[in-house]
């Protein structure tokens, strides 16, 4: 056994791990680590322009690839801007590992310099938190993160590394078995509850697979599809879980929810079995609590048994792995020896909903969002595609269709302005020679625009596709339909000036008085040395795809002025009931 | 949803948590970040020193205190959880009540009502009594109320009550 400084161990165990990339920033309080990584090639260094962008990236990475994304900052500031990224990993279940730098043991809890407590900032944010106290808990504290960030229902661990710590010498062994008795996921399915389950599914007259992002988390698509095949099943999806049966299916119909389609949401209002599998319903997904499903038995698959009856009453509960639980449920349909109860007129019922009421949006004088996404479909092969959050976000989640696994990565659970960019730059990283793009607002690219920078230096050839509207088009949106249009800091073209020209009352409209939209986007992007792109008619859309593609070693970026007051449709009403679709224009 | 769910009741959880720094912090921040509303909560060191035994005592109805189970299950720091809530178990809480202006007359009286209601007298000067009970919370409360109904210059610190299974006594 050698001996080796905490500094020097940290980047061991990166090895270890197989971890080959990690997000950092650097600080006072790592600048130790930055120097053992920087005498090294194994690991390589991405360097973001602020450490939200880089949490983000982290998120991206580790999305797009199932592996665990890893993340390093200083102490202090930090730290805290990796907040937002925490919360947002926690809530959709994203494997990271965040080591943040801390002030010497003997300082902690003197308002030091750069000093805050942030394991106790993250404690109800984080799967796990913990400071290393000492050198010789270091070795088992890495390996515990990454096994605890990786296991069971994934998420963010953080690991806070006191400077003095890190210098101290000790162990250079990498644990090779983590034992913790508080913890200790159950990912094995119970026999038992499968047959139950199957019978159930058998005996229902009117079964619907709802499926969450868990079923891609666990690697389940393909299997997803032969149970659904299998069994005659149809199924619906949550934002987060589409893309796991390829969206051209002929059993597939659609997303459920606020925004989700007529046909799935009635689906759910309709069925008498709710086969559920990785998504905890949440109040999106439910609408008003009591009404959902109202006709429906509940069968529950999820890995994380607190997950389960936690918003609706579930009558089967499967605790354990998604990719397990499929399998079985797959061999036990092939096993069973009865006939199916379904009605045969149901799938039937699904698709004349699905064509009565499609999706669609009218064509405008200006470009339609579908129109872009529409294009996206047709130009590019099975790309990645991340978003922000606004109305760009639901359009895209509505109309993209997605044929692989991974290819979707939106902030589900948070809904955190700013994703998009930075979550693309850490798909892009995952995943060399596939297409990413990413779809954002005129409102959310600008919280991480930064990050432009990363990609042009990295050399990743992302498309960064603004929506244009000029607006916080998601809050906008509420206040057209609920608030009579008192467009309350929700205008991004408004200045200064706007007052004294009297634009205080509600709005009339968009108007050639209206001040430009701050900033040139397109200026923008070539200050960042990308290649900037501006749309205004759709006859310009496969162009500048095209001249996106061609650029292969930086980021483009494609603002595409649209319908400044496009709304997305349906909706349901905050609260309501899901029964209460507004099917719009 | 039926109706025995969402009956609020008094509930009892036992739980074996690792003896590290921030895990009484993580218990209850877990509550309090979900709005859960608690009695009591008590700590201390097991036979083990690496393990701490909690108990909880809370009023939530079925279907929320199932999800309060769930979550400390998951919870890294917690070891074991235990739903004392329909167990037999024995309970004791430590209660001491300062007495303060007390006279020759109420002194005696004090005495009495210790005798009565089986609480001690620990310690006194010329103005004060301190009295100590040990008793389960619910005796521990109406002792309360009689020294409240009786006197008003009161100081009083309750520990909260700690609870272990019963052997073969099914009383609390
Ligand atoms: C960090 C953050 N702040 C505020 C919000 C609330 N919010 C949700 S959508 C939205 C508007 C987004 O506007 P934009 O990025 O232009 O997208 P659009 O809805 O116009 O497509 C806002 C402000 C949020 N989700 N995240
Ligand atoms: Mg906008």
């Amino acid at each position: 056994m050698g001996k080796m400084t905490g500094n020097e161990f940290f980047v061991k165990a990166l090895r270890e791990e197989g971890v080959d990339k990690i997000f950092a920033y650097p600080g006072a309080c790592v600048v130790d680590i930055f120097d053992e990584l920087y005498k090294q090639n194994d690991v390589d260094l991405i360097l973001p322009r602020h450490e939200q962008g880089l949490i983000h990236a982290a998120e991206g990475y580790a999305r797009s690839t199932g592996r665990v994304g890893v993340c390093l900052v200083t102490s202090g500031p930090g730290a805290t801007n990796l907040v937002t990224g925490i919360a947002d990993a926690n809530l959709d279940s994203v494997p990271l590992v965040c080591f943040t730098g801390q002030v010497p043991t003997g300082l902690i809890g003197n308002d030091t310099f750069q000093e805050v407590d942030i394991v106790g900032i993250t404690r109800n944010i984080t799967k796990y938190s913990m400071m290393v106290r000492d050198r010789k808990d270091l070795n088992k504290a890495i390996k515990e993160a990454f096994f605890i960030a990786s296991s069971g229902r994934p998420g963010p661990v953080l690991v806070d590394l006191p400077k003095d710590v890190m210098a101290q010498s000790g162990s250079d062994e990498y644990p090779d078995s983590v034992n913790l008795r508080g913890y200790k996921p159950n990912t094995k399915v119970h026999d038992g509850q499968i047959k139950r389950a199957i019978k159930m599914i058998y005996k229902a007259k009117k079964p619907l697979f709802i499926l969450g992002g868990g079923v891609k988390i666990a690697g389940a698509a393909e299997d997803m599809k032969k149970l659904m095949e299998a069994t005659g099943i149809p199924a619906v999806t949550t934002i987060m879980g589409k893309g796991s049966v390829p969206t051209n299916h002929d059993l597939y119909f659609g997303n459920v929810g606020m925004h989700g389609c007529f046909a799935a949401n009635n689906a759910v209002n309709n069925c008498d079995l709710l086969i559920s599998i990785g998504t905890r319903f949440n109040d999106r997904i439910t609408g008003k609590l009591g009404t959902f499903a109202p006709k429906a038995k509940i069968i529950h698959i999820d890995v994380d048994t607190a997950s389960i009856s936690k918003n609706v009453t579930v009558d089967v509960p499967l605790v354990g792995d998604a990719k397990e639980a499929i399998q079985k449920l797959l061999k036990a349909s092939q096993e069973y020896d009865g006939e199916s109860d379904m009605i045969p007129g149901w799938v039937e019922q699904l698709q004349e909903w699905k064509q009565q009421y499609p999706l669609y949006m009218n064509k405008k004088d200006k470009l339609t969002p579908k129109e872009i996404i529409d294009a996206i479909n047709e130009l590019y092969d099975e790309p990645i595609v991340t978003t922000d959050v606004g109305q760009h976000q639901m359009w895209t989640t509505q109309f993209f269709e997605i044929y692989g696994k991974r290819q979707l990565i939106t902030s589900g659970g948070l809904g955190t302005m700013g994703y998009g960019l930075p979550a693309a730059i850490g798909a892009a990283i995952g995943n060399p020679g596939r297409d990413v793009i990413a779809v954002t607002g005129d409102g959310g690219f600008q919280m991480n625009s930064q990050e432009l920078t990363t990609a042009t230096i990295n050399r990743l050839p992302v498309t960064v596709c603004i929506m244009n509207n000029g607006y916080l088009g998601m809050v906008r949106q509420w206040q057209d339909l609920f608030y009579d249009r008192a467009f309350a800091g929700t205008c991004l073209r408004r200045c200064k000036d706007c007052e004294t020209a009297g634009c205080n009352e509600l709005c009339a409209g968009r108007s050639d008085d209206c001040p430009p939209y701050v900033p040139d986007f397109v200026k923008l992007a070539e200050a960042y040395s990308a290649q900037g792109i501006r749309v205004t008619k759709a006859d310009e859309i496969p162009e500048a795809f095209a001249k996106a593609k061609a650029k292969k070693d930086g980021p483009t970026v494609i603002e595409f002025l649209i319908e400044d007051e496009e709304l997305v449709y349906p909706m349901i009403k905050p609260g309501g009931p899901i029964t209460d679709l507004v099917l719009g224009e | 949803m039926n109706n025995d769910n969402n009956t609020m009741k008094r509930r009892w959880l036992s739980l074996y948590v690792e003896n590290k720094t921030g895990v009484l912090a993580r218990i209850s921040g877990l509550l309090s970040g979900k709005s859960y509303n608690i009695h009591s909560l008590t700590v201390g060191e097991t036979e083990d020193h690496t393990v701490s035994r909690m108990t909880i005592c809370l009023d939530a109805d079925e279907n929320t205190f199932e999800q309060i189970k769930k979550q400390f299950n998951r919870s890294v720091e917690v070891i074991k959880v235990i739903d004392f809530t329909n167990l037999s178990i024995r309970t004791k809480e430590v209660m001491f009540i300062k007495i303060n202006g007390v006279t020759d007359k109420t002194r005696t009286e004090i005495f009495q009502m210790a005798e009565a209601f089986k609480f001690q007298v620990k310690d006194m000067d010329k103005n004060s009594v301190l009295i100590e009970s040990c008793r389960t919370e619910i005796k521990n409360d109406s002792i309360l109320n009689v020294i409240y109904d009786r006197f008003k210059n009161i100081e009083v610190v309750r520990g909260g009550p700690v609870a272990i299974e019963s052997i073969s006594m099914q009383d609390r």
